[in-house]
C-alpha cells in the first residue's frame, strides 16, 4: 500500500489536527509523511491474522472510584492559566456560526 | 569536597550525619548549574528561591526526625514534562511557555515528601518527541562530554545535568527510550520501570500507553533508591499497578552466579557501531566472568518495533496534544479570526516542527479508512512483540544489548532525516511496547571519547533482576565523570 | 403528492446519570453553582491529569440495560472521540464505540396503532461537555466546565419508529424506566434527557432505507413532534422535486419551526476513535449483573398492582399515579405520613394536575413536599378547614411549598363551627335575600344552595357547611 500524500490530504489533516501550515511546511509534510507511511508499510510483511490488537499491556480491569464528592471549589485553579477570561469562564471567539 | 561528584546516597548520608546541611547541598547544585548553564542549557527553569526555601524546610524536618529517606535533602532536577505546582512547566514547548500548574505530579510529590529538593526543570525534546533534545523551543542542550554533540533525548536535559554535576540525580520520562538513550549518550545510569510502576499523574502525556517516569543518576544504587521512593500504587492513575514488592534496593547485590543472560543476535546486526558492539560484548563478558550464563538468541521482530511504535505513539500524541488549543492555558495566537482560526494559529505557532509532524502522522493513521491498516495493525504487532519477549523471558532472566546503535551524534546532524533518527531508537522502543523495565548504564567510551550505554532488559515486574545485574557489572568498573563534572 | 411515504425514525437519547460525582473525577454534578466551581484538573483537561471511572456510572448503565432487555457486554472499554470544540476541554470526549456496555435490547411501546417493540441497538457511557454562554454584546463566548465530565449514557435505538406518536411513546416509556431506576431525573427542559432524531423517508413498503438526517436541539416532546413533522415534510418535498436528501446534522429552531444544516468546512466528522489508553477495561461478571438486578427497584407494572392491593386504589388512580415517578414518590411519601391513600390520590389527581396544567409545568417541576401535601389532606379530611379553604391554601403549597397548618393558623382560616357566629351570618343572609327565601318557601329546593353559598361567602369560605345548611333549614 503505497501512500502518496496529496495536497488534499494535508489540507484534511490540517482540519482534523487544527494545524495551519505554510506552503513550505506543506511540501515538507507531504514528503515526510509519504516516507514515514512507506516505512510503516513494512508492517504488512507481518502475518497478524488472528492476533488480537493489544491496547493495554497488562490484563488489569475494573479500576473504579467510589461516588463521593471530595473536590471543592476549583474555579480559581481552573482559571489560573487562562489566556483570557470573563465572568468566571474562559473567553473564546464566538462559537455560534463557526 | 565536591558535593556534586557524590552519588545521591553518598550525599544523603552526609546530610543525615549533619556533615553537610541541606542548604549547602542545594546551594552547591544551584551554583554549579548557574555556572555551567551558559554552555550546557540543561535547564528550562532553575528555581533558586524555591529550592533554597525548600532546603530550609527539609532541614527542619530532618532535624525534627520527621524524615528518614536516603534522598532527604539531596537536590534533584525534574524533566519539564512533569507538573510542579507554582513552577513553570513547559514541555520545552512554546505552547506552554507560561504554564504554571496548580498541582504536582505524583512522582515529584513522592520525592518531595521524602525530602528531596527540586532545584529546577530540565530541558527536553518538545513534548518528549525526539532523540536529541534539539526540538526544544528553548534551545538545544549540549552533551557534557563534548559540547558539539547532542545529549540524546528526549530526557537530554536531565541526563546532561546529572553528567555535568548540576544536580545529584534527576527524573526523566521514557516513551521509546527517552531515559535510556540520553543516559547512554551522557554516561549516566537511567532506568525505565515496568509500565504502571510509577504514577503518570501529572506527567504531561506523549504516548499514554508507553510513558513511564524513571530515575537518572550516576549509578544503579541511586536509581534503585529513587525508584523505591517514586514507585507506588496511585489511585489517581487507572493504569497504575499495585505491586507486591517495592524494595528495589534489596537487589543491590554483587552476585550474578547462575543468572541467565540472553543476548539478542538481532541487536548486533547492521547499523551497530563497532565500538559500541565491542564495549557491550565486553560487558557481557564481565558478567560471564562473575558466573552469569550468557547466551545468544534470536529475539525476532526487532525491525517492526519502530513502525509499530511510531504509529501508536503518534496516534496517542495527536489526541493527547489536542488539549493545547489556546483556550485554557498556554499560548494563544495574538491575531485570529474566529474560533477555528484561533485554534489553528495558536497550535501552528505554538508547536514546533517535530511535534506537528507527529500530530499530523497520528491524526492520519487514526483517520477514517486508515485506522485498521495502521493503528490496529500496530496494536497487533505490539502483541506479537510482547509474545516474543515472553518467550525470551521463559529462558532468560535478563536481556543484554546496546542501548543505542551509536554514541551521541553531532548537533544538527539528526533532524533532517526523521526515519534515520527514528532508527536510532531500535533497541529501546520494543521495551516500551512490551511494558518492560530496562536500564542503561555506562560501559565504556568510543574512539571519540563519548560514552557507550549497556542496556539490560527485564521481564515485567522484574526490576530487581536488572538492578542486580547492573550492580554486579558496576563493580567491575569506576564511574567516569564527564569533563564538565570537574569544573 | 402522488406517492405514499413512510417515515423511518431512530433515536439517540442522552441521559445524564444521577451520580453525585462526575464520571472521571470527584467533582460534584450538582446543578447551578458559579461558573467553573465544580471543576478540577481532570474535568478541565489540564495537562497530566488522568481519569478514574466512577463505579456508580457503570452500575446505572447496567441497570438501564437490564431494564431495557439489553445484553450486558462482559468486557467493555472506553474509546476517545476526537474533535475540537471549546466545551470539550481535552478536545476529545471519552466515550465507547467498539465495546459499549449494553447491546441488543428493546422496549415495548403502545400507541393508537397498537403495541410494538422498539429495538435498542446499544447503550454506551460517556462524559458530558461544558457549557458555552454567548456574550450579547461582543463576538465572544464564555466557557463553563461545571457540566464537563457529568456522566451520560447514550441510548441508541434501532430505526424502528414510524411516527412522532411512536417516538413520544418510546421516549415516555424510556424516561419512566430510567426515572423508576433512579438513574436520572430525565428532565428534557434542563437537558438531563436529550434526544437526537435520525429520520429518513422512503416509499411505503420499500425495503431500502432513505438517506437520513440527524436533528439536534430538541428540548421538549412538543419540539420533537414538530421537528419530526417538519423534517418529514422537508425530505418528501426534496424527493418530490427530484432532489436528494443530504446526510447531515441539522439544528431545529422550535420558535421558527424550521431547521438548518450544521455544516462547516472546519468540521470533518472524522472522530478518529481509538481505545482510551488512560482507562482499563471494565469486566462485568455474572455475579455483578445479578447484584445490580437484585437491587433493581419496583418498576411501574409492579407498583400499579401494589397500589390496588395494598392501598385499595382504583386501577385508574394507580395508572395515573405510577405514570410519573414524581407522582408515585409523592403519593407514597404523603400516604406514609397521613395514612389516607385515596384522599392523597385525589389531591394529586385533581388539584395537583390542574395546577400543573394552569402553570404550564411538568410533574418533575413540583416543588412542594409530601409533608405539606399530607397536612392539607389531613386538615381537609378532619374538617379543620373547609374544602374551599383547603383548595385555596393548597395553591400556595403548590406554588411556594408553605406550611399549610401554620398558614391556616396565622390567617385564621379554620372552619367556623361556632353556632352564635353562624346563626348571625345566616340571619343576615336571610334578611338580604328575600327573593330566594320566598323561592325556597315556595318549594324551590335549589334556592337553599344559593343561600348556603351566600353564607359561605359572607364567612369567607370558613363556615362549617353542614351547620350552615342545618341553620338555614331551621330558620326558614
Amino acid at each position: 500500500m503505497a501512500n502518496i500524500i496529496s495536497d488534499e490530504t494535508i489540507e484534511y489533516i490540517g482540519i482534523l489536527a487544527k494545524l495551519e501550515l505554510s506552503e513550505e511546511e506543506k511540501e515538507r509534510a507531504k514528503k515526510d509523511m509519504s516516507e514515514m507511511l512507506a516505512y510503516m508499510d513494512q508492517l504488512n510483511e507481518l502475518d497478524t491474522d488472528g492476533v488480537e490488537p493489544m491496547s493495554h499491556i497488562f490484563p488489569v480491569s475494573n479500576v473504579f472510584r467510589e461516588d463521593v464528592v471530595t473536590n471543592t471549589d476549583g474555579s480559581k485553579d481552573t482559571l489560573f492559566n487562562a489566556p483570557e477570561k470573563k465572568d468566571g469562564g474562559f473567553l473564546v471567539p464566538k462559537t455560534i456560526g463557526s | 569536597m565536591n558535593l556534586m561528584k557524590m552519588t545521591a546516597i553518598e550525599l544523603g548520608r552526609k546530610i543525615k550525619k549533619r556533615e553537610v546541611s541541606v542548604t549547602e547541598a542545594v546551594t552547591a547544585a544551584l551554583d554549579a548549574a548557574e555556572r555551567k548553564e551558559p554552555q550546557l542549557n540543561s535547564f528550562v527553569t532553575i528555581d533558586r528561591d524555591g529550592a533554597r526555601k525548600q532546603a530550609g524546610i527539609v532541614q527542619k524536618r530532618l532535624d525534627e526526625g520527621e524524615i528518614d529517606n536516603p534522598l532527604a535533602g539531596v537536590p534533584v532536577a525534574v524533566k519539564d514534562n512533569m507538573c510542579t505546582k507554582g513552577l513553570l512547566t513547559t514541555c520545552s514547548s512554546k505552547i506552554l511557555y507560561n504554564f504554571i500548574p496548580t498541582y504536582t505530579a505524583q512522582a515529584v510529590l513522592s520525592l518531595e515528601q521524602a525530602g528531596a529538593v527540586v532545584i529546577g526543570k530540565t530541558n527536553m525534546d518538545e513534548f518528549a518527541m525526539g532523540s536529541t533534545t534539539e526540538t526544544s523551543a528553548f534551545g538545544e542542550t549540549k552533551n557534557p562530554w563534548n559540547l558539539s554533540h547532542v545529549p540524546g533525548g528526549s530526557s537530554g536535559g536531565s541526563c546532561a545535568a546529572v553528567a555535568a554535576g548540576e544536580c545529584t540525580y534527576a527524573l526523566g520520562s521514557d516513551t521509546g527510550g527517552s531515559i535510556r538513550q540520553p543516559s547512554s549518550f551522557c554516561g549516566v545510569t537511567g532506568l525505565k520501570p515496568t509500565y504502571g510502576t510509577v504514577s503518570r499523574y501529572g506527567l504531561i502525556a506523549y504516548g499514554s500507553s508507553l510513558d513511564q517516569i524513571g530515575p537518572v543518576a550516576k549509578d544503579i544504587a541511586d536509581c534503585a533508591a529513587i525508584l523505591e521512593t517514586i514507585a507506588s500504587y496511585d489511585k489517581k492513575d487507572s493504569t497504575s499497578i499495585r505491586r507486591d514488592d517495592y524494595k528495589f534496593t534489596e537487589a543491590l547485590i554483587d552476585d550474578v552466579k547462575g543468572m541467565k543472560i540472553g543476548i539478542p543476535g538481532d541487536y548486533f546486526g547492521e547499523g551497530l557501531d563497532e565500538d559500541v558492539k565491542n564495549a557491550v560484548l565486553k560487558a557481557a563478558e564481565r558478567l560471564k566472568e562473575k558466573g552469569a550464563i550468557v547466551e545468544e538468541f534470536d529475539l525476532s521482530l526487532v525491525p517492526y518495533a519502530i513502525p509499530a511504535y511510531y504509529i501508536i505513539a503518534c496516534a496517542e500524541a495527536s489526541s493527547n496534544l489536542a488539549r493545547f488549543d489556546g483556550v485554557k492555558y498556554g499560548y494563544r495566537a495574538k491575531e485570529y479570526e474566529g474560533l477555528h482560526n484561533m485554534y489553528k494559529k495558536s497550535r501552528s505557532e505554538g508547536f514546533g516542527a517535530e511535534a506537528k509532524r507527529r500530530i499530523m502522522l497520528g491524526s492520519f493513521v487514526l483517520s477514517s479508512g486508515y485506522y485498521d491498516a495502521y493503528y490496529l495493525k500496530a496494536l497487533r504487532t505490539k502483541a506479537l512483540i510482547k509474545q516474543a519477549f515472553d518467550r525470551a523471558f521463559e529462558k532468560y532472566d535478563v536481556i543484554l544489548g546496546p542501548t543505542a546503535p551509536a554514541t551521541a551524534p553531532k548537533l544538527g546532524e539528526s533532524l533532517s532525516d526523521p526515519i534515520q533518527m527514528y532508527l536510532g531508537d531500535i533497541y529501546t522502543i520494543s521495551v516500551n511496547l512490551a511494558g518492560l523495565p530496562a536500564v542503561s548504564l555506562p560501559c565504556g567510551k568510543d574512539r571519540a571519547g563519548l560514552p557507550i550505554g549497556l542496556q539490560l532488559i527485564g521481564d515485567c515486574f522484574q526490576e530487581k533482576k536488572i538492578i542486580r545485574a547492573a550492580y554486579a557489572f558496576e563493580q567491575t568498573r569506576n564511574y567516569a565523570y564527564s569533563p564538565f563534572a570537574e569544573v | 403528492m402522488s406517492k405514499i411515504y413512510e417515515t423511518v425514525i431512530g433515536l439517540e437519547v442522552h441521559v445524564e446519570l444521577a451520580t453525585k460525582t462526575k464520571i472521571f473525577c470527584s467533582c460534584s454534578t450538582a446543578f447551578g453553582g458559579a461558573p467553573n466551581t465544580h471543576t478540577c484538573p481532570v474535568c478541565t483537561g489540564m495537562p497530566g491529569s488522568l481519569p478514574v471511572l466512577n463505579r456508580q456510572v457503570v452500575e446505572y448503565a447496567m441497570a438501564v440495560g437490564i431494564a431495557t432487555n439489553c445484553k450486558i457486554t462482559r468486557y467493555c472499554k472506553f474509546d476517545r472521540k476526537n474533535y475540537f470544540y471549546p466545551d470539550n476541554p481535552q478536545n476529545y470526549q471519552i466515550s465507547q464505540l467498539y465495546l459499549p456496555i449494553c447491546r441488543d435490547g428493546g422496549i415495548e411501546i403502545e400507541t393508537a396503532a397498537g403495541k410494538k417493540t422498539v429495538g435498542i441497538h446499544e447503550i454506551h457511557m460517556e462524559e458530558d461537555a461544558g457549557k458555552l454562554v454567548h456574550d450579547e454584546w461582543e463576538d465572544v463566548s464564555i466557557v463553563d466546565y461545571n457540566r464537563s465530565g457529568v456522566p451520560l449514557i447514550e441510548i441508541v435505538s434501532e430505526p424502528d419508529m414510524r411516527s412522532a406518536e411512536e417516538v413520544i411513546a418510546y421516549l415516555e416509556k424510556l424516561r419512566l424506566i430510567i426515572q423508576y431506576l433512579g438513574a436520572s431525573d430525565c428532565k428534557l427542559n434542563e437537558g438531563s434527557m436529550r434526544a437526537d432524531v435520525n429520520l429518513s423517508v422512503r416509499e411505503a413498503g420499500a425495503a431500502y432505507f432513505g438517506t437520513r438526517t440527524e436533528m439536534k436541539n430538541l428540548n421538549s416532546f412538543k419540539a420533537i413532534a414538530r421537528a419530526i413533522e417538519g423534517e418529514r415534510a422537508r425530505q418528501i418535498e426534496l424527493l418530490e422535486e427530484g432532489k436528494q436528501v443530504i446526510q447531515e446534522t441539522r439544528r431545529w429552531d422550535d420558535n421558527k419551526e424550521t431547521s438548518h444544516a450544521m455544516r462547516s468546512k472546519e468540521d470533518a466528522k472524522d472522530y478518529r476513535y481509538f481505545p482510551e489508553p488512560d482507562l482499563v477495561p471494565v469486566v462485568i461478571s455474572d455475579e455483578w449483573i445479578a447484584q445490580v438486578r437484585s437491587r433493581q427497584p419496583e418498576m411501574r407494572e409492579e407498583k400499579m398492582a401494589r397500589y390496588q392491593t395494598q392501598y385499595g386504589l382504583p386501577a385508574y388512580d394507580a395508572g395515573i399515579l405510577t405514570g410519573d415517578k414524581t407522582f408515585a414518590d409523592l403519593f407514597e411519601a404523603a400516604t406514609e405520613i397521613c395514612g389516607k391513600p385515596k384522599k392523597v390520590s385525589n389531591w394529586i389527581m385533581v388539584e395537583t394536575i390542574r395546577l400543573l396544567k394552569e402553570n404550564g409545568m411538568d410533574p418533575d417541576q413540583i416543588q412542594f413536599s409530601p409533608e405539606n401535601l399530607a397536612k392539607i389532606v389531613r386538615l381537609a379530611d378532619e374538617g379543620t378547614v373547609t374544602n374551599t379553604v383547603a383548595k385555596e391554601v393548597f395553591e400556595l403549597v403548590f406554588l411556594k411549598d408553605i406550611d399549610p397548618e401554620a398558614y391556616i393558623k396565622e390567617h385564621g382560616l379554620s372552619t367556623v363551627s361556632d353556632e352564635g357566629a353562624l346563626r348571625a351570618a345566616v340571619e343576615q343572609v336571610i334578611r338580604e335575600n328575600p327573593q330566594s327565601v320566598e323561592d325556597y318557601r315556595n318549594g324551590k329546593e335549589k334556592a337553599i344552595g344559593f343561600l348556603v353559598g351566600q353564607t359561605m361567602k359572607a364567612m369567607k369560605g370558613k363556615a362549617n357547611p353542614g351547620m350552615v345548611n342545618q341553620l338555614l333549614r331551621e330558620l326558614l
